[in-house]
């Protein structure tokens, strides 16, 4: 199998024909940071915090292929800015009030903002008014904290391939829909697949919650990406 | 050379950011060797006496005494930080934010399940104005430090007052950096 040469900033790395840029310097120790990315899902391309430049030109690390001779820049301090800036514009977009928060400590988007050392936002708090959906019998949906990835969208589906998250409406009104009756029949390993698998506290399970004290949440000790850049 | 002069204020917060100040421990009788401390819950100086180094504001700004407070603190403080969540983003009392004002006041004094009789909503002139949004110290004036957490751990306060003291910039370890 022919291998790839390219390099991302200035290191030489390789890669495998079809692997994205974000896989490859994954392989080659080099950690870009990713949010509606999910390890195992097609990549959607839909949050920009992988924006890294190729020629000069902004490109969505997680969704273009590694081609040789591949120029990449990804952390320098102009994209590092930018992908901060995505996080903060993500932050004062909803409402993500960390400290009443389950998912506190387990989150990718507070782990991303930790990371980029988000202090305050730069933007101005949006406050949008969204309701909290505790009529499902296995989970909560608390859209004040969705960020549209739509990782259960592509993820989560009943045994006979339904989905049972849909995205309702478009640009500033669009929220994450569930099925009521597919809803009602999640068992609770995939309730426990869909709380994982979205990045923030927007889909919580009921009825347990708090188990792990702070000090041993994933991200409490290590920042996001530190497992990858250590190897 | 006098010692730097601290000021600290509690807006709408629950004033565990000042019970986290006070959780650097045996730390505090050097920082009393340190800093002079001015109008602050901890001395019970109510008034600016003269200019301060060091403002610490706990709590966002929920009515128009918080205001007040905070725009006497930005006029008097030369550094001014926001120190926790609600400082920050509001917090916990911000999560009124998207409910309408009207609707927060009449479910608190009209309908809430333990008002009897007739209630009316509290308007007199002694009583601060609430605003319309809990909100974030630096979208009212400018803050010149941010210390994250709820509460900020004592050992980030510690080193944010110590680097403040001494000039030097802030040594932000990914340990101090927490929004919970």
């Amino acid at each position: 199998m022919t291998e790839i040469k390219f390099t991302i900033d200035g290191k030489a790395c390789t890669a495998r024909p079809g692997q994205t840029i974000v896989e490859a310097a994954k392989a080659n120790g080099v950690y870009i940071p990713v949010l509606c990315r999910y390890e195992g899902l097609k990549p959607a391309g839909s949050c920009r915090i992988c924006t890294v430049r190729v020629g000069g030109r902004p490109v969505a690390a997680c969704t273009q292929p590694v081609a040789e001779g591949m120029v990449v820049e990804n952390a320098t301090p102009e994209l590092e800015d930018m992908r901060r800036a995505v996080v903060e514009m993500l932050f004062v977009e909803g409402n993500h009030l960390c400290p009443s928060c389950e998912k506190s400590g387990n989150c990718e988007l507070q782990a991303l903002a930790y990371r980029f050392r988000m202090l305050a936002p730069r933007f101005p708090f949006q406050w949008p008014l969204r309701a909290t959906d505790g009529s499902l019998p296995k989970i909560i949906m608390e859209h004040n904290r969705c960020i549209q990835c739509l990782r259960c969208v592509r993820s989560i589906r009943t045994e006979d391939g339904k989905g049972i998250f849909a995205a309702q409406e478009r640009a500033g009104r669009m929220r994450i829909g569930v099925d009521p009756e597919l809803a009602a029949r999640l068992d609770d390993e995939t309730a426990r697949k869909a709380m994982d698998i979205c990045p923030v506290g927007a889909i919580l399970r009921k009825e347990v919650g708090f188990a792990v004290p702070i000090g041993r949440r994933k991200f409490d000790r290590a920042p996001i990406g530190s497992e990858i850049e250590s190897k | 050379m006098s010692k730097p002069v601290i000021a600290t204020a509690s807006l709408a917060g629950c004033f565990g950011c000042h019970m986290s100040f006070l959780d650097i421990d045996e730390r505090i009788l050097k920082l009393i060797e340190l800093v002079e401390f001015h109008k602050s819950p901890i001395n019970d100086i109510k008034t600016f006496q003269k200019p301060c180094d060091i403002g610490l504001i706990e709590g966002g700004c929920c009515n128009s005494e918080n205001v007040e407070v905070l725009r006497s603190f930005r006029k008097n403080c030369k550094i001014l930080v926001s120190v926790g969540e609600c400082a920050i983003m509001g917090g916990l009392p911000a999560m009124r934010n998207a409910i309408p004002i009207k609707d927060c006041l009449e479910e608190a004094y009209l309908r809430s399940p333990t008002t009897e009789g007739n209630t009316i909503i509290p308007n007199d002139e002694e009583l601060p104005i609430i605003l319309d949004k809990v909100y974030p110290c630096h979208e009212i004036v400018k803050i010149d430090a941010f210390l994250p957490g709820c509460p900020p751990s004592a050992d980030l306060i510690w080193e944010a007052l110590t680097a403040l003291i001494e000039g030097r910039p802030l040594n932000l370890t990914y340990d101090l950096i927490k929004f919970d």
